[in-house]
């Protein structure tokens, strides 16, 4: 226990840097609880990105840098196709082109290079990442679009008898928030409890071992890069819905990086508890300490959350560089 | 054996109580030896004894949960490998651990990092100092490279070698430290005869001109009996015999657990 | 003349260490830096100079940078225009606040701050491997974005955080013209290949490389882990703010923050990639590869009568370095120069080839 000190120092500073705005006064109840939830629903969004990057790293050992650029593809697809045919049809359409996308990256890209290193691999997917901006841009046009959900965005006031002045929820926010805790739970039952599901986690424990017993293992890259792809585009129309579809959308899915590492690079719990405290983590730094530090360094702006995930995963790589649920591993030699 | 130049001193390393597991897998259990100055020691016993763990002990790699390595009277239990090269125990590896990416002359130059001392400026100009002492040391990885009978493939990346040439460098490399004791981990595994019988006599050789007191790991029981002039038998991460190769051909525990198992 | 080194035998270890120890290639090389000093001045037009050549030698020298971390010792970074940013923003206030200092001594001092820096997020290296090392350094990539755009003080609390500087000068010369500019960095970058190579072929290159290889191994022949990587970032980011800081102020001119974002260390990397990692000549090949491509995209429809927009040839652009990428770590994963390598081996056994 006592090597654990460290990770416990870091969880009590993140504890009292959550209750302090309360502690302070600096901040009424409800309008805290309106920060967290909002913190929450990024958070789910982050978790579900996450589960699809660490989905990929556990059954092909690949660090997926073309996660965000996977997010973004999917954004613009699901938008431009949304203007020639029904939502619906646009995202089933928008599903498929991820599968082949899926088909085409294991064909091109993951068959050649098995066996190879995990920084090759990682830098392969850099290379993926450019082709999709550039191929993306070029079928879908890169200018900002819009995603309509069709459901009404005007903010409700809950809790009202609670809390002096309620609580504000996007209506929207709630139900795309209620989608995606949906999704990553199906996910996680998908991949305990079907044969698929087993396959899959074979294949992430021993690839050779698996393949030995009969399962086909390109088979279940295919499959795995889908379900990574469809996460991506469940993410990509949500966030562009909020935000516009966007380049930036690609920089924002990157944040599935540090969730993994918070998390722990294999563990399908760590992706979702780490992107909650990730989600929960940067908007309570942005809204609480941006102001403070804002002040006290004469800044121009907050803008803190855009490297916040990143600082504490970095944290975190010094005190538990194994994440909060990832395994141990031992070198042999 | 005929009278030797540096004749078996003292003891320079012990052993005492090594207990060492990875996660439920004891792979060593309360295992204590020594080692003599000058002499040629041999570990044996079957797959997953403990054999290589031992030596992975002793040179810092891993780090026993109990017990204690005494090397030339000082005591340590965790020190890093890096730490435990710098006090002259340099090894081999069993599954080849060379740098693949680099030639013959460099891996066996990097052996000699320990020896060069001039800075990161001086390198950078490599003025002075810095040249001189790349070839001060390039004379000695080349004696090294003599000695061992690699000259014609100097130049060359080190995974284009065949196997038995590669292990040949990795002794080179551990050689190139200038060490008081060398650890041999299987330096024979998967070689045919005459290649075994190079290695033996470069094993012999390094023994008798340097003095370097050598512990290896072999499978080979012959050329165990051969050249070694004591040996530890370790059986699932126990020791169950000790002395010298006739006392432990003759120990029932051994014959039981190792040689009984006839090959 | 054929390229043949029969005959030239080597008789001390010195000699045989040399840099390039084929007289042929000595000659080669004499001529070559002939050429890029006196000849490209004489036949280059301004434009050249500004949109090809001047970026592709700051560039190699960001890619070389690059290339000592990832390509020599094996650590990943996809944060590397972080440090250029450091040096950049370095040279810059050291310009602006010590005005008396020579221009070569601040960029060695923006350098040595981008290194310091370099360490610091070089320290997570000692605990982890790979892939958890691209993280520690895209932190470092979106922390210094951050900083540079929202830290007032960096930027002289400039109105829009975009900051100007005047042409250099050096022991009374202003460096203005494209061909002054041309002639200047490419004095710094010879310079630097060849303590990069001094490097890279001493003693703290062996260790790097031997990190890369095979870590237990390197530790157990006694090569200190902390050392080795280290100096690996500290040098790596050393280049890396030198080249930011000629970046600002020779290239740019001004810049707006994010001037070094994340694209701009994606690009870094693929330079290495394509050039040939742990290769200083790949730096080279890649930087030049990456400047020149786009011009080419722009180019060849015009020539070819079918012109495209500049936005389609910026998507085709980002497509081929995407599929490049793929391409050379699958069929020739020590990029360009390695395919140099081959085809200089062949030359020398030309016409006899067994």
């Amino acid at each position: 226990m006592r090597k654990n000190w460290p990770v416990l120092a870091l969880g009590a500073a993140l504890l009292v840097g959550l209750a302090l705005p309360l502690a302070t006064g600096a901040s009424s109840l409800g309008f805290y609880i309106e920060v967290l939830l909002g913190g929450l629903m990024t958070g789910v969004l982050y978790s579900l990105v996450a589960l699809g990057f660490a989905l990929i790293f556990k059954a092909s050992g690949v660090f997926n840098f073309a996660q965000g650029a996977m997010v973004l593809f999917a954004a613009l697809a699901v938008a431009r196709l949304a203007e020639a045919v029904p939502l619906w049809l646009a995202i089933v359409l928008a599903t498929a082109i991820m599968v082949a996308l899926a088909w085409v990256i294991e064909r091109v890209v993951l068959r050649p290079l098995v066996n190879q290193e995990g920084v090759t691999l990682l830098m392969a997917t850099l290379g993926v990442t450019y082709f999709l901006d550039g191929f993306g841009q070029t079928v879908w046009g890169s200018d900002i679009y819009k995603i309509d959900l069709g459901i009404a965005k005007e903010p409700v006031m809950i809790l009202e008898k609670l809390f002096e002045g309620g609580i504000l929820v996007n209506k929207e926010d709630f139900l795309v928030a209620m989608v995606a805790a949906g999704l990553v739970a199906g996910l996680t039952l998908f991949f305990q409890k079907t044969a698929t599901g087993r396959a899959l986690r074979a294949v992430a424990d021993d690839h050779q071992a698996a393949q030995s017993v009969g399962i086909p293992l390109n088979h279940i890259w295919v499959i795995i890069w889908s379900v990574a792809g469809f996460v991506a585009l469940v993410a990509g129309v949500i966030w562009g819905s909020q935000l516009g579809v966007q380049f930036s959308l690609a920089q924002v899915a990157l944040k599935a990086l540090p969730v993994v590492i918070l998390g722990g690079f294999t563990s399908i719990a760590g992706a979702i508890v780490g992107g909650l405290i990730i989600g929960v983590g940067e908007k309570m730094a942005e809204v609480f300490l941006g102001p403070v530090l804002v002040k006290a360094f004469d800044l121009a702006g907050g803008g803190i959350e855009n490297w916040f995930a990143y600082v504490l995963a970095l944290l975190f790589l010094l005190v538990r560089p194994e994440g909060l649920f990832g395994e141990k591993h031992i070198d042999r030699v | 054996m005929t009278a030797r130049a540096h004749p078996i001193g003292g003891v320079i390393l012990a052993v005492e109580g090594v207990s060492l597991a990875f996660g439920g897998v004891q792979a060593l259990r309360e295992v204590s030896f020594d080692v003599r100055e000058h002499e040629v020691r041999a570990i044996i016993g079957p797959n997953g004894a403990g054999k290589s763990s031992m030596l992975n002990v002793i040179n810092g790699v891993y780090h026993p949960q109990q017990g204690t390595i005494r090397y030339l009277g000082r005591e340590y239990h965790d020190m890093d490998s890096h730490e435990v090269a710098a006090s002259g125990i340099s090894r081999t590896f069993q599954n080849l651990a060379l740098f693949k990416g680099m030639t013959v002359l460099d891996n066996i130059m990097a052996g000699r990092n320990l020896k060069m001392r001039t800075n990161l400026l001086l390198q950078a100009l490599r003025i002075g100092p810095a040249l001189r002492e790349e070839l001060e040391h390039r004379e000695a990885v080349e004696r090294i490279i003599d000695f061992l009978e690699i000259q014609a493939y100097r130049k060359i990346p080190v995974g284009r070698l065949p196997y038995g040439l590669q292990k040949r460098v990795d002794l080179a490399r551990a050689l190139a430290m200038e060490p008081r004791l060398l650890l041999l981990d299987e330096p024979m595994a998967g070689m045919n005869v005459e290649e075994k019988q190079d290695m033996c006599r470069f094993i012999l050789d390094v023994n008798d001109q340097f003095g370097t007191t050598i512990v290896l790991i072999e499978h080979d029981m012959g050329v165990v009996m051969d050249i070694s002039d004591r040996v530890v038998v370790l059986d699932y991460g126990r020791k169950i015999g000790d002395g010298t190769p006739d006392d432990v051909r003759a120990n029932q525990a051994v014959i039981d657990a190792y040689l009984g198992v006839s090959h | 003349m054929l390229y043949r080194e029969n005959g030239q035998f080597k008789s001390t270890y010195a000699s045989d260490q040399q840099m390039l120890p084929i007289a042929q290639d000595r000659v080669f090389m004499v001529l070559l830096l002939a050429f890029a000093f006196i000849g490209v001045p004489l036949v280059t037009s301004d434009y050249v100079f500004l949109s090809l050549l001047i970026p592709f030698l700051i560039l190699t020298l960001a890619a070389i940078g690059l290339n000592l971390l990832v390509g020599y010792c094996g650590q990943i970074s996809i944060g590397h225009a972080a440090f250029m940013a450091v040096g950049a923003y370095a040279a810059y206030n050291l310009v602006l606040r010590v005005p008396q200092l020579n221009f070569l001594v601040v960029l060695l001092l923006a350098g040595l701050i981008a290194a310091v820096i370099g360490v610091l997020f070089g320290i997570p290296s000692l605990r982890i491997k790979g892939l958890y090392l691209a993280v520690a350094t895209l932190a470092a990539q979106f922390f210094s974005d951050w900083m540079f755009a929202r830290v007032k003080w960096f930027t002289n609390y400039a109105h829009s955080g975009s900051v100007q500087t005047a042409p250099i000068e050096l022991f009374g010369w202003t460096v203005e013209t494209p061909v002054e500019k041309y002639l200047f960095l490419l004095a710094v970058l010879v310079v630097f290949t060849l303590v990069a190579k001094n490097l890279v072929r001493g003693h703290i290159g062996r260790e790097w490389m031997a990190m890369r290889d095979m870590d237990v191994a390197a530790e157990v022949i006694g090569i200190r882990p902390v050392y080795a990587k280290l100096t690996a970032f500290a040098v790596s980011a050393f280049y890396c703010g030198v080249a930011g800081a000629l970046w600002g102020f020779v290239y740019l001119g001004s810049w707006e923050p994010l001037a070094f974002n994340l694209n701009l260390s994606l690009n870094l990397l693929f330079m290495i990639i394509i050039g040939g990692m742990g290769s200083l000549l790949g730096s080279y090949f890649g930087a030049a590869f990456i400047v020149a491509l786009p011009i080419l995209l722009d180019q060849v429809p015009i020539w070819l009568g079918v012109p495209i927009s500049t936005a389609t040839s910026a998507h085709l652009a980002l497509m081929i370095f995407g599929a490049l990428i793929v391409f050379f770590l699958i069929v020739e994963p020590h990029g360009l120069a390695r395919l140099w390598a081959i085809g200089k081996e062949k030359l020398r056994l030309w016409p006899f080839p067994h």
